[in-house]
This record gives structure tokens, sequence and C-alpha cells, in this order.
């Protein structure tokens, strides 16, 4: 027994001095040693160290452990601790020299690339490209050495910023410089005031934590710090105002879009046209068979599909709201409950049509290159197809009025709805005349089918999300007044993004069908009335 | 008149006993026995037809389009599945003998207030009556009273029900979110599913639209229903008679509301589960083509509506599933545009001799327009 | 106001979207007098009558019924029970109601859906009902219903109704529009007979019939009054030959 509790703690013993001797001391190692390292954090660590060193092999050795062909000396050896696997056999990873006597794969592991070593490959890759020729890389390049705000990596800035020449990318520099400085412990009082004030000005969510991660600074550097992360607060949340505006902005447009052509056919004709979602449907569905076509009759159109959808879905709805009128609607004018009805029946028979074509699935509907991507306005990130989206409504809109006014077709839609029987007196055909009327309503539908169609799923149901809405937008902002549709539609967008983060979604669109009957109540002819005798009588 | 209704509770009353004598005398072999599950769809559509009639009511007779009732139907059915979920007892999946699963399963440690004597069948019925009622009372009191008429009033009825649909999937409710209630095991000791307990839910549902019919048939008889069809046809010139329109349609609401929630308090034993898909806008649309189709402003045409229609949806959906939605669909427009006055319509313009016939249709336009 | 009033205009003014439909409107009207307002189309003839009966609210002025009561503060059911009457130009009455039943709700009574769920037709009710229908010669039409009446008859049924209100002023508005030159007569006739025990406002185009009427007449125009006076003096007047002729 005695004998073998002495060969245990021996054994125990020279395992705990291996292990000790396996603990890298710290950082003094350099980047190399912590990459080898089994602590994922030090690997990290390393990562980004070896990244702002300069060290001309830092391109190679990231990369290689992005694909998971960096390997390290499975036992303590500081004599060869990295390997890169290629194709010709295993280079050393400190020269890229090829290894004369490679070791045996068993003595080998990969170095771990954890979620912590991956964000750090990430922000390093990024680092890397400095020196890249394009100046948007060096721009990502320089807000990855901010986000990373390493001490380390000052002279490397210092370097980039004395032969850099876009201002652009100085700012950027500028910021990861004060970044870095007020994370290190040796900076004198007044360039930590001065990188503080820097990151106040530029505001935005990662120089706050920034600043909030700070500790134990002098007590200037603190007073200043604490009333810049205040000063970025007001600004965040004055950014996160603008950011709502902005969401509520893009979702009244797409409302506008749905009840634009409502506006035409409810608003000015007062036909209540249940199947309004359904054209809107059709609209999105004539883009995915305009699409399809495309690709297959004429595959370098593809980018522009949509500009050849616009119009076909607009004449596919129109034609169809003509024949819905001449067959349906004129009928039942002066009858508002029975067409209510009887169009609620026409979105069933279409919607289980559209079904029957194209499968219950949703359609998959592309969007050109032209209409993804990014763009930053200040603290904003906005979405390029909402942007597209925005300015399309705008268009429809401002062309919908301009037709309206100037058009011969909107002069007589004007003369019909003001007194049917002096235009029918004055030559003007008044039944072509609704029929076309209500052929532009959809029509105009089908066009916002084509918007929605960027952004939603192309499925049969696609209409009915929007027809309740649409009718909301048409009566809040007052039946027959195309302005007032305009802002019902951007208020109701606004209303609904400011509410919904308080209360989520689901309580918000309560909260806003609640808020809608009960101005309904107030207001029942809408924000916008008609006034006057007609109206009265 | 007299007539009409003796033959419409002749008709509900005998073809409930008929169907329930096929199924308790006729042996089970024989072929004219009639299966629980055919008894249990009678008594479904009854349930409708209550529903049907509450929509005749307010659309009939007031004028008013409600594209919202299929809400009352369903918080009637909710008043009476919580009475349901209650007598599950502990006979549930986590066997707590006060919280029905669906709260264990959320983790909540005691019953809400508002599930507080729900065990008691009585105050099940008295909610499954007031709920409604309070809902329509409220609701209706700003509408009316702020004169939203037409279809803007049918607008934000449908607004209504599709808030209360949002509302009822939300799982902190209290009312067992997407899944709503189900698995019941017995209604005042009958147990559910049975055919004895479906022949007599169905017997107790031909008795109350019996006695639903008479009740609405005696409300639109009186000076109180002449107001209301005055009130449907020319509201402005009532007010200027004295008459407050808005005081006329809250009372056929709130009482039109009721007759729904009962429908609904029905309907949920009978099939066995009531979830939040019963506030969806398009069941309030339905029951609006029932009543359309069997004859807007006519109290039994409403029944006879609800019950064919649905006699067709049962046989149409089975069979051809996809001509459903063209159906329904094709019946809205079929029915606005030829049949203004629906089946009853046709009916009385059959029995009128053939010169008259110009003069019915002329009618038939005028009380629709 | 003196108490010997029964309806007091004072400065009525009301605007659509800057039309000015009445324009500081001004008019007096004493207990038992019957009065003629005439004026050409637009003149705010029926806009006076909306802001009389609580249709339309006016923008400034006061509306004074009797001693002091202010219906500009009163909806339509309210100045209804005071007891103003109104009947409009299109002949409104309940079309698929019977001719008695249009009567019957128009009778002075408890409105309130309480009563009229547990009413009962009366002995007293179905004797105001026949003599209102002998009044109106509607008596052979009694269990029609009224859709099926010819214009002539809504007309009088539509004055039936109002006479079954027992108001204290009665508003009617082109009550022989449509009407042939006997049954015009007729009604000449028939709204001299009420004046004897009630106040009557008349509107009407048809200057015969003012002349038959022989009252007091109100030339509005534009919102205001022209002139008044005996017909002999307004058709004598330059400004409402001015505004009729044009000029």
């Amino acid at each position: 027994m005695p004998r073998q509790v002495q060969g245990l703690s021996r054994i125990l013993l020279a395992a705990a001095l291996f292990v000790l001797a396996a603990l890298p001391p710290a950082r003094a190692a350099g980047p190399f040693a912590e990459l080898a390292s089994v602590n994922s954090d030090v690997v990290a660590a390393g990562v980004r160290a070896l990244a702002v060193s300069g060290n001309p092999r830092a391109g190679a050795v990231i990369a290689a452990l992005k694909q998971g062909r960096l390997f390290a000396w499975r036992w303590p050896n500081p004599a060869a601790p990295l390997f890169i696997r290629t194709d010709a056999g295993l280079v050393d990873a400190r020269t890229g020299a090829k290894v004369a006597t490679p070791p045996m794969p068993v003595n080998l592991r990969a170095v771990i690339v954890s979620d912590a070593v991956r964000g750090a490959i990430e922000t390093g890759a990024g680092v890397l490209d400095l020196r890249a020729p394009a100046a948007a890389t060096r721009e990502r390049a320089a807000e990855a050495l901010f986000q990373a705000a390493d001490p380390g990596s000052l002279p490397l800035i210092d370097a980039a910023l004395r032969t850099e020449k876009d201002p652009a990318v100085r700012r950027v520099l500028r910021d990861a410089q004060a970044a870095a400085l007020l994370k290190s412990d040796t900076a004198p009082v007044p360039a930590q005031l001065a990188a503080v004030r820097r990151l106040a000005g530029r505001a935005d969510l990662s120089s706050r934590n920034l600043l909030a991660s700070l500790s134990g600074e002098p007590k200037p550097v603190a007073a200043a710090v604490a009333r810049a992360i205040a000063g970025i607060d007001r600004q965040l949340r004055l950014w996160g105002l603008v950011e709502n505006v902005y969401y509520g902005i893009s979702l009244g447009a797409v409302l506008l879009l749905a009840a634009a052509g409502l506006a035409i056919t409810f608003g000015v004709m007062g036909v209540i046209n249940m199947a309004h979602g359904e054209m809107v449907m059709i609209g999105a569905y004539t883009t995915f068979v305009v699409q399809q076509t495309i690709a297959a009759a004429a595959p370098g159109l593809n980018e522009f599909g949509l500009l050849f959808a616009i119009p076909t879905a607009f004449l596919v709805a129109g034609a169809l709201g003509v024949v819905i009128e001449r067959c349906m609607i004129r009928f039942l004018y002066g009858r508002p409950l029975e067409t209510l009805l009887a169009t609620w029946g026409l979105s069933l028979v279409l919607q289980q049509a559209v079904r029957s074509v194209f499968g219950a699935t949703n359609k998959d509907v592309t969007s050109p290159a032209w209409m993804s991507g990014f763009v930053r306005l200040g603290g904003l990130t906005l979405t390029v197809n909402r942007l597209w989206i925005i300015l399309f409504a705008a268009l429809v809109i401002a062309a919908l009025m301009a037709a309206l006014r100037w058009g011969g077709l909107g002069r007589s839609i004007r003369a019909v709805t003001q007194n049917r029987r002096m235009a029918a007196a004055m030559g003007i055909r008044t039944p072509w005349i609704d029929a076309l009327t209500f052929g532009l309503g959809s029509g105009i539908a089908g066009m916002a089918g084509v918007a929605l169609s960027q952004i939603d799923n192309v499925s049969p149901n696609l209409g009915q999300n929007y027809i309740i809405d649409s009718f909301i937008v048409v009566v809040v902002g007052g039946v027959g007044n195309l302005w007032g549709t305009v802002f019902g539609a951007l208020i109701l967008g606004i209303v609904d993004k400011f509410v919904e983060p308080i209360t989520g979604a689901v309580l918000g669109k309560i909260i806003v069908l609640v808020l809608l009957i009960l101005f309904i109540q107030r207001r029942p002819r809408g924000l916008f009335p008609l006034k006057g005798r007609a109206v009265e009588a | 008149m007299r007539r009409e209704s003796a033959l419409t509770v002749a008709a509900i009353l005998g073809g409930a006993l008929l169907l329930a004598a096929g199924n308790v005398l006729v042996p089970a072999s024989g072929s004219l026995h009639v299966s629980g599950f055919v008894v249990g769809l009678a008594g479904k559509y009854l349930c409708y037809a209550l529903l049907a009639l509450a929509v005749d009511l307010v659309w009939g007779y007031a004028g008013i389009l409600t594209l919202g009732h299929a809400a009352f139907f369903a918080l009637g059915g909710y008043a009476m599945g919580m009475y349901l979920m209650r007598e599950i007892g502990a006979r549930g999946v986590y066997a707590n003998p006060i919280l029905p699963d669906f709260m264990v399963f959320l983790g909540w440690k005691q019953l809400p207030w508002y599930w507080f004597g729900f065990d008691h069948f009585g105050i099940a019925l008295i909610a499954a009556l007031a709920v409604p009622a309070l809902l329509a009372g409220v609701f209706g009191w700003f509408a009316f009273r702020s004169r939203v008429s037409g279809v803007y009033l049918s607008i934000i009825t449908q607004a209504l029900t599709y808030a209360l649909m949002l509302a009822f999937f939300r799982n902190n409710m209290g009312f067992g979110g997407n899944n709503g209630m189900t698995d019941f095991k017995d209604i005042l000791g009958f147990p559910i599913g049975t055919d004895a307990t479906s022949v007599g839910l169905m017997l107790v549902t031909a008795l109350v639209l019996a006695g639903a019919y008479l009740l609405a048939r005696a409300l639109v008889a009186s000076r109180f229903g002449k107001v209301l069809v005055a009130v449907r046809d020319a509201e402005p010139r009532t007010r200027f008679l004295g008459y407050r329109p808005e005081h006329y349609k809250l009372v056929v609401w709130v009482f039109s509301a009721m007759l729904a929630g009962i429908g609904g308090a029905l309907y949920v034993p009978q099939v066995g589960i009531i979830n939040p898909s019963e506030f969806a806008p398009a069941n309030s649309i339905e029951a609006v083509i029932w009543v359309a189709v069997g004859g807007r402003g006519s109290l039994s045409g409403a029944i006879l509506g609800a019950v064919l229609v649905n006699l067709g949806k049962t046989w149409l959906t089975g069979a051809l599933p996809e001509m459903w939605l063209f159906a329904l669909g094709g019946l809205f427009i079929v029915v606005t545009l030829f049949l203004p006055r629906g089946l009853i319509g046709l009916l009385a313009r059959r029995r009128a001799a053939p010169k008259d016939a110009p003069a019915a249709v002329a009618a038939a336009r005028e009380v629709t327009g | 106001m003196s108490a010997d009033l029964l309806l007091y205009l004072d400065g009525v003014t009301v605007s659509f979207d800057g039309f000015r439909a009445l324009n500081a409107l001004s008019l007096v009207l004493e207990p038992g007098e019957m009065r003629a307002v005439i004026g050409p189309n637009g003149a705010g003839k029926t806009t006076m009558m909306d802001v009389i009966t609580g249709k339309t609210r006016p923008d400034s002025g006061r509306v004074v019924f009797g001693a002091d009561t202010d219906l500009t503060r009163l909806d339509e059911p309210a100045i209804a029970a005071l007891g103003i009457g109104r009947k409009f130009q299109k002949p409104t009455v309940f079309e698929p109601l019977s001719v008695r039943d249009n009567l019957l709700l128009a009778l002075a009574g408890d409105r309130s859906p309480r009563f009229s769920l547990w009413a009962r037709e009366t002995v007293e009710e179905r004797q105001r009902i026949e003599m209102i229908l002998l009044t109106t010669r509607l008596t052979d039409q009694r269990d029609r219903r009224a859709a099926d009446l010819s214009h002539g008859q809504k007309q009088w049924l539509e004055i039936g109704m109002l006479l079954a209100q027992e108001p204290r002023l009665l508003l009617v508005d082109e009550p022989v529009a449509g009407m042939t030159d006997a049954e015009t007569e007729q009604t000449a006739q028939l709204l001299r007979e009420i004046n004897r025990t009630r106040s009557v406002v008349v509107v009407e185009h048809d200057m015969a019939f003012v002349r038959a009427l022989g009252v007091k007449v109100t030339v509005l125009h534009e919102g205001a009054v022209l002139s008044e006076g005996s017909i002999d003096h307004v058709s004598a007047d330059p400004r409402v030959i001015e505004v009729y002729l044009g000029r």
C-alpha cells in the first residue's frame, strides 16, 4: 500500500509540473504562443494580437485557422508550436517555410475554433485589409480595429494614419486610435480626455459599450466618460426615434400601395371591394410568372424582371377589374352592403382559383441585386428594398394624382363622381368610365402586388393580410381624398411601429384596432372629410 | 305570419325528434338508423341556426350588417368551454384537480380570478349570455351613439372580432392560447361523445332554437320591431319623429349578441373543442351568407339558410374539398345579384300569381335597396 | 327673449367648406303663425330647416324655441320631443310598414324602446289614427303598404304623421312638389286647417300655392332674409324681382 501511494503521488507531482510548464506565461509569449493555447479566450486574444501585429505571416495564419488547417503541437514544444497544413505538406506557421521533418500526425491537434475565436478571426481578417487598395475595405478594417479596441494595435493604427489619405478611413482610424488609447493603462490624462470626446462624437452603441466597460480611470476622465455616456444615450434615443419613424414610413408606404387602389374604387367610386386584396395577390403572382418567363426566355434580363412585371401586373389586374365591374359591380351600385358580400364571395373564388392553378405553397419571387443590401445613414441602417418601395409608393401616388388631375380619364372620372347625370348629358359614357375607374383602381392594386412580392410571401392569402389595413387607411384618411389616404397610411404605419415595441406585435395590433374603433366614432368621416350638402344629404 | 311561425317551430322540433328517434329507437343495424355522428352534425347546424337568427335580427330588421357576430358566438362558447374544462377536474393529463392542463403546462400556480365560479354550470350559462351582452353593449353604445353606420360599422365589427381572435391566441390571456380548450369529459355528469348525450344536446338545442325563434318573432312583431324596420329604412326620419335609433339598435344588438352567445355555448359541448379560430373574420361573414341565402329579413329564412348552406358545406368539403370555396364564393355572388330576398323570397314569388311577379321583384328591390 | 315668441333665429351662420349656406340669418315666428319661406335654389331654405331641427349645428348664432330653449344644444329627437315636426321635401314614409303603422309610430307618446317593446295599441290610439286617416283622406288605404301609395298620397301620409306627432310647430318642406292642381288646392286647405291649432313654416317654390295660403312671406337669398311681408309686398320688392329674374 505505502509503495503504491508513493508511486501515485510521484506521478501526480510530475503531472502538475508538466501542466505548469505547459501554461504559457500570459501574453509575454506573443500571439503564436497564444494560438497554441487550449483556452479558447486566449486563442481569440492571440488572433487579434496577430492581426494587429503587422507580422507579414498574419494573413496566411488567420486564413489557415479559419479553414481549420492550423495545427499546434499536441504536447508542449515551444520550438515549433504551429503548423499549417498545405497541399504540399506541413509548413511552419511563423515563417511559411516547409518543415523538413514533419511531426507525426498523432502529435498534432487542430487549433480550437470556438465562437469567441471565430469572432476574433472575423475582426482579424478585417484588420489585415487595412492595406487593401479599396478604400471601403480599408474602412471596414479600421472599423474592426475600433471594435477590437486593443492597445496593442496602436502602433499599427499610427502607421496606417501616416499613409492613409481617404478622409472617411482616417476618421474611423482616429476612432480606433481613441478606443485603443482608452483601453491602454499608460496613456496620459489629456490624451484620454481627447479620446473620450472623440468617442462621444461618434455616438453609437459600440462606443457607448466601450466607454461603459472602462474602469479605474483617473477622476477627470471618469467624469468625462459618464458625461459622454449620457450624451450618447440621448443621441441613441433620438436615433431610435428616427429609426422608428423610418420603419413607420416604410410600413406606411406598403400600406399606401395596398390602399391606393382602394382609394379609387372605394374612395372615389364608393364601391366597397373586398376582393381588392386579391387584386394585390394577382399582381404578386403576375410578378412570379413574368420572372419565370424571363428566366426561361431571356435570362440576361433577369435583373430587370420587376420592371416588366410592373406594367404587366397593372394590365392583368386592371383588365380583371374591368371584367368584374361589367359582370358584377355595376348591378350593385348604391347597395354597399350587397357589394361587400358579393365581392367577398369573389375574393374567395379568386383565392381558390389561384390555389388550384399555382398550388397552396409560397412562390419564390427573387429580388434583383440592385434591390438588396443596406445603406448607412447617420445612426441608421436602411435596407435598400424598403427604400425602393417607399420611392415606388411615392411615384405611384404622384402618377395617380397627376392622372386624376390632368389626364383625360381623370377628368371624366371626376366629372362622373361629381355629377353623374350632368356628365352623361355632356356626352361622357358613364358606364364605360365606371368600368375604367374600377380597372384603374384594380390595376394599381396589381402594381402594389409587384412591390409586396419583394417583402412578403407570395401565397393565395397574400391579399387577405392587407385588406383590413387598407380599408383602415382609406377610412382614417377620409373617403375620396388621396392626400388623406397618404396621411392615413403614414399615420397608421408610424403608430403601429411605435406601439409595437412597447407592447409586442399582437397586443400592438389589438391596440391599433381599438384605437381605430374609437377613431371612427370620433371622426366617422376620417381625418380629412369632404364637407358640404352632398355629403350631408 | 302565424302559420309561418307554427310551421317553423314544427319543422325544428319535428326534425330534431325524428333524428333522435332514428338514433335511439332504430337499432344500429337498421337501414333507417341515424348515427351519433349525424345527430352531432344536426346539433351543430342548429347552433349555427341560432347564430343566423342573431345575424338576421340585426341585419334583416335593423340594417346593421354585422361582420363580427361569430365573436359573440365564440365568447359564449368559451364560457361553456371554461365550465367543461373545470368539469374535467383531476382527470386531465396532469391530474390537477383545480387547474386545467394548459395552465399547469404554462406553470401557473393558481386559477386566474375570472375563472372562479366556472365550476358551476349555472354561472357558465350566465356568463355565456352576459359576456357577449356586455361586449355588445359597450361596443354598440359607442358605435351607435356616434352614428357609425353602413359599411363603416361593418368594418369595425370585423375589426372587433379580428382583435379578439388575436387576443385569444395569446397564452397569457388564460384561455388556452392557440389550442383553446378540448378533451372535455362530461357535461352535468353526462359523458361527452356518447350517442345519448349527443341526442340530448341536440334536442336541447332544438328547443332553445324554437324558443329563440318565437322570442325573435314576438320582438319583430311588436311596436319595437316596427320602429326597428323604420330605423333600418329611414333612420334620419325616425329621429325627427323623436325616436332615438341608437337606443333601439343597442337593444336589438345586445339581444342578438346574447342569442349568438347561447348558440356558441350549445355548440362547444357538441363539437368538443373551442379555439381562437372561431373568432376568424371569415366565420362571421359566412354566417351572413347563411342569412342571405335563406332570406334576409325573414327569421325562418335565416334558420333555413344556416341549415342548407352547412349541409352543402359538409357534403362538399367531404366530396370535393377544392370546390367548397368556389361554391361558397359563388353563393355570395349569386345570392346578392339574383336572390336579394333569398330562398324564402323565391318561395313567396312562386306562390304569388305569375302576373304579380314583376311587382314582387320590384318590392324585393325596395326592401333590400 | 320675450315670452310671446315661438321661434327666434338670431344671427345664424352655417358654412360648408367656405360656402356660406346661412349668413347671419335672423327670423322671428309668433305662436299660431303660418309663415311661407321662399327663395331661389341655394338660398338656404333647407339648411334653415336643418338648423331648427338639429340636423345641422350652426357655426354661430342662436335658435331659441319658446321662452328660453336653445335648440342648437339639442339633437333631433330632443327637438322633436319639444314639439317641432318636420316634413321632408322628398316624402319619406316607412315603406314596408302599413299606412296605419306609419301613423302609429308617429303618434305622440313614449319613444323609448322599453315602452315600445311591451306597447299594445290602445283605444285612444286607434281613434286618433282613424281621425288622421280621415283628415288626410287615407282611410281606404289604411292597410296598404306605404310603398304602394301614390306620390301625393305619400305626401299626405307624411303630413298625417306630422299631425300624429301633435307638434307645436310644423316645418313643411315643399309639400306640393309633384302634385296635381287639385291636390295642391286640397293641401293648402289642409295646411290652413292645421294652422288653426299649430304654427307652421312652409318652404315652397310654387308661387300660386304661396298666394293661396295668404300668409306672411319671408324671402331668403344667399343665406339671409332679403324681404319680408305679404305676398304682394314681396313680389313688388325690386330686390326680390332682381334675384328671381336675374340681372
